[in-house]
């Protein structure tokens, strides 16, 4: 069989962490003081709440799957960070950074992991299933690639509307290979959307690593090509680097109405879900290397320090509330309700939910 | 009152939506410039244009997840699957993102999506192309299927599932397109979950759906004529929601009830019927429930053995005859 062509790695991944040769890009150059430290602050505050949600997993306090996002936090955090009032976005199951990114506060999403009312989705959803549509979050989807169509038809609206807006379609590197993402694809480029797809590749779809499950021409987002897609690839342990490219990507959507694929290489800490023991597909010296060279939040105080807009006890100062933000969200979750036996049939039908005098639909619609 | 056929009321019913909402958009493979793999939707591109009136690829999961998408930021897709068959390729969208996503986000989003085409056997295609997936998608809190079986019906029916803000499922059959009848001029709908008492009679319910009743009225005639009795047939048009009141009311009064449908009879949508009876009018019954469904096994191509696969008037009449007994 023959090898996979060699990674299409972009240019940064390839050489040791330092200062990011995009700080000066335009759009990190135009960051305020204020705005930069407000970017650290919410990458800080993904890593904390997720750190804090492995203590109440491991209490058995959070069902089903965790999928956890600590060391990606430089892809959300980079490209939500760039959004306008008519952008919009739709991800997978890993969806705790977007969420956080987008301006939803802890403690809704850590009561929906432990199945609360009080969570965001009222504890019917967890933790694969946020959403937050007042803020152009529209989640939050389970199964492998399936949020890419929706992710184009909220694109396909948004140009349907007249409006200078886009979404950004976000996935795993295990998405690639659903038929539902090629069929998005070639949509997206037929009828010229603005959608940005965003394939965060950490390495490993579950326990498969991309070597093992994709045939590709160097990397996946060259697959752009065959549908005559623009592409690129971008560093996801640079946030500075993220934002200059999906900056492009954006004004391309903007501008021309045109998709974009953004490959952003990334890696994941933690097992696929909490549920993997991790031990059988990957090496802990290889998440060790990451960790300690490449880790985003890190990569991105030490940049901060060394432009002198952070200072060693204001990024204290800025983790310190972080972890007590989290700690607070993990107490109103446990002291939340749970939802009701009656809460399990609200919310299946707009109209059962909104009955009124102009309501036309009747009959049994909820069976015994 | 105009007399038109089913395919002419549902373009009618598109039509007068398309104008009365610019948010309704059509979509869907051939819709547009090949004027409809049936010609129902014949003529609206010239009428409405491009941006209305959609050509999709052949890429079901891909433009129906689409429209589903969009609907969420409220535009209001009309989307046509040339056969309900091909559904199955766009499962996922369908059922878990369509019919979840409101559940899943507590309420805060919600799906005004239609989706309409032909579901039948009967037309010498096979079985990949011959599928009633309306018990299947029933079956699915979340979703709303509909089955009409008149051009009124029809033309009503589509009207209200476009006005309606959570996804409708509305399953046609070519081999009504051609059939006529009176269809009002003025602006009407057809509630979701009404069922229509098509025939009144006093000794036999039948309770149909879509092409059934059509045959149903067919047997209830013979019935009437050769056997002197009198049926009563209940078309349920919507199948969720479930009108359970006009079924049990029929029930009650002739004390009898036959249960006809094109689906296949494991798990069809007469085994919820036949439940419903059972549990809330099992002491008006003076006989058991019978039901006449098609023969379970793949759709057969052979065009003569496929008219015996389905339900068709002689099967209804010794069944009903069974039931009267």
């Amino acid at each position: 069989m023959a090898k996979p062509a060699v990674l299409t790695h972009p240019e940064s991944l390839k050489r040791p962490a330092g200062p990011s040769e995009y700080a000066k890009d335009p759009v990190n150059a135009a960051l305020s003081k204020a705005e930069k430290i407000a970017l650290y602050t919410k990458m800080a505050r993904i890593r904390h709440f997720e750190q804090r949600c492995i203590r109440i997993y491991q209490q058995g306090k959070i069902g089903g799957f965790l999928h956890l996002y600590v060391g990606q936090e430089a892809v959300a955090a980079g490209t939500i960070s760039l959004l306008g009032k008519n952008d919009h976005l739709i991800t997978g199951y890993r969806d705790h950074g977007h969420g956080l990114m987008v301006g939803m506060g802890m403690n809704e999403c850590m009561a929906e992991l432990t199945g609360r009312v009080t969570g965001c989705s009222q504890g019917k959803g967890g933790s694969m299933h946020y959403f937050a549509p007042d803020k152009n979050y529209w989640g939050g989807h389970g199964i492998v690639g399936g949020q890419a169509p929706l992710g184009t038809g909220l694109a396909y609206a948004v140009k349907y509307m007249g409006l200078k807006g886009s979404c950004l379609v976000y996935m795993g590197d295990g998405a690639v290979n659903q038929g539902a993402v090629h069929e998005a694809y070639n949509l997206a480029s037929l009828w010229d959307l603005p959608v940005i797809f965003v394939v965060e590749n950490n390495g490993y779809s579950m326990g498969t690593s991309q070597e093992r499950s994709t045939a590709h021409p160097g990397c996946l987002a060259k697959r752009a090509e065959g549908y005559n897609m623009a592409w690129d690839v971008i560093n996801g342990h640079d946030v500075y680097e993220v934002r200059a490219k999906t900056a492009i990507a954006l004004k391309r959507a903007h501008e021309e109405s045109k998709p974009t694929v953004l490959e952003i290489f990334t890696y994941r800490y933690f097992g696929h879900s909490m549920a993997d023991p991790d031990k059988t597909y990957r090496d802990k010296e290889e998440i060790k290397e990451y960790r300690e060279k490449k880790d985003p939040v890190l990569a991105f105080e030490q940049e901060l320090l060394r432009e002198k807009v952070l200072t060693p006890e204001l990024s204290q100062k800025i983790n310190e509330e972080a972890m007590a933000e989290a700690d607070k969200a993990a107490i109103f979750a446990d002291e939340s309700p749970d939802p009701t036996v009656a809460d399990i049939t609200k919310h299946i039908y707009w109209e059962e939910d909104n009955r009124g005098p102009k309501t036309t639909s009747r009959g049994t619609i909820i069976f015994e | 009152m105009a007399v038109i056929s089913y395919r002419e009321a549902l373009r009618a019913a598109m039509r007068e939506e398309l104008k009365r909402d610019d948010k309704v958009v059509i979509m869907g493979e051939e819709v547009a410039q090949f004027n409809g793999a049936y010609k129902v939707t014949e003529g609206l591109l010239k009428e409405f244009g491009p941006k209305r009136i959609v050509d999709t690829p052949i890429s079901e999961a891909g433009f129906i997840g689409l429209g589903i998408g969009a609907s969420m930021l409220g535009i209001r897709p009309v989307m046509e699957l040339m056969f309900w068959s091909f559904s199955y390729v766009a499962f996922d969208q369908i059922v878990n993102n369509a019919g979840n996503i409101r559940y899943m986000s507590g309420g805060l989003i919600n799906c005004p999506i239609v989706i309409r085409g032909p579901g039948n056997g009967g037309t010498n295609v096979g079985a990949t192309h011959s599928h009633t997936p309306e018990a299947i998608l029933a079956s699915h809190p979340g979703i709303k299927v509909v089955c009409p079986a008149t051009p009124y019906d029809a033309k009503g029916l589509l009207k209200a599932a476009i006005r309606d803000n959570d996804p409708v499922y509305v399953m046609e059959n070519t081999i009504l397109y051609n059939d006529k009848g009176e269809v009002p001029d003025e602006d009407y709908i057809v509630p979701l979950g009404v069922a229509d008492v098509k025939r009144v009679g006093t000794d036999l319910t039948i309770v149909a759906h879509g092409r059934a009743v059509i045959t149903s009225l067919k047997a209830a005639e013979i019935l009437e004529q050769e056997h002197g009795v009198s049926v009563e047939v209940v078309d349920l048009r919507s199948i969720r929601p479930l009108d359970e009141e006009t079924i049990l009311a029929s029930v009650r009064k002739t004390h009898r009830a036959l249960l006809v449908e094109e689906n296949k009879p494991f798990c069809g949508v007469d085994a919820q019927v036949a439940y419903l009876i059972q549990s809330k009018a099992f002491d008006e019954l003076d006989a058991p429930i019978h039901r006449v469904s098609s023969i379970d096994a793949p759709q057969i191509y052979c065009k003569r053995m496929e008219d015996q696969q389905l339900p068709d008037v002689n099967r209804v009449v010794r069944e009903a005859l069974k039931v009267l007994a």
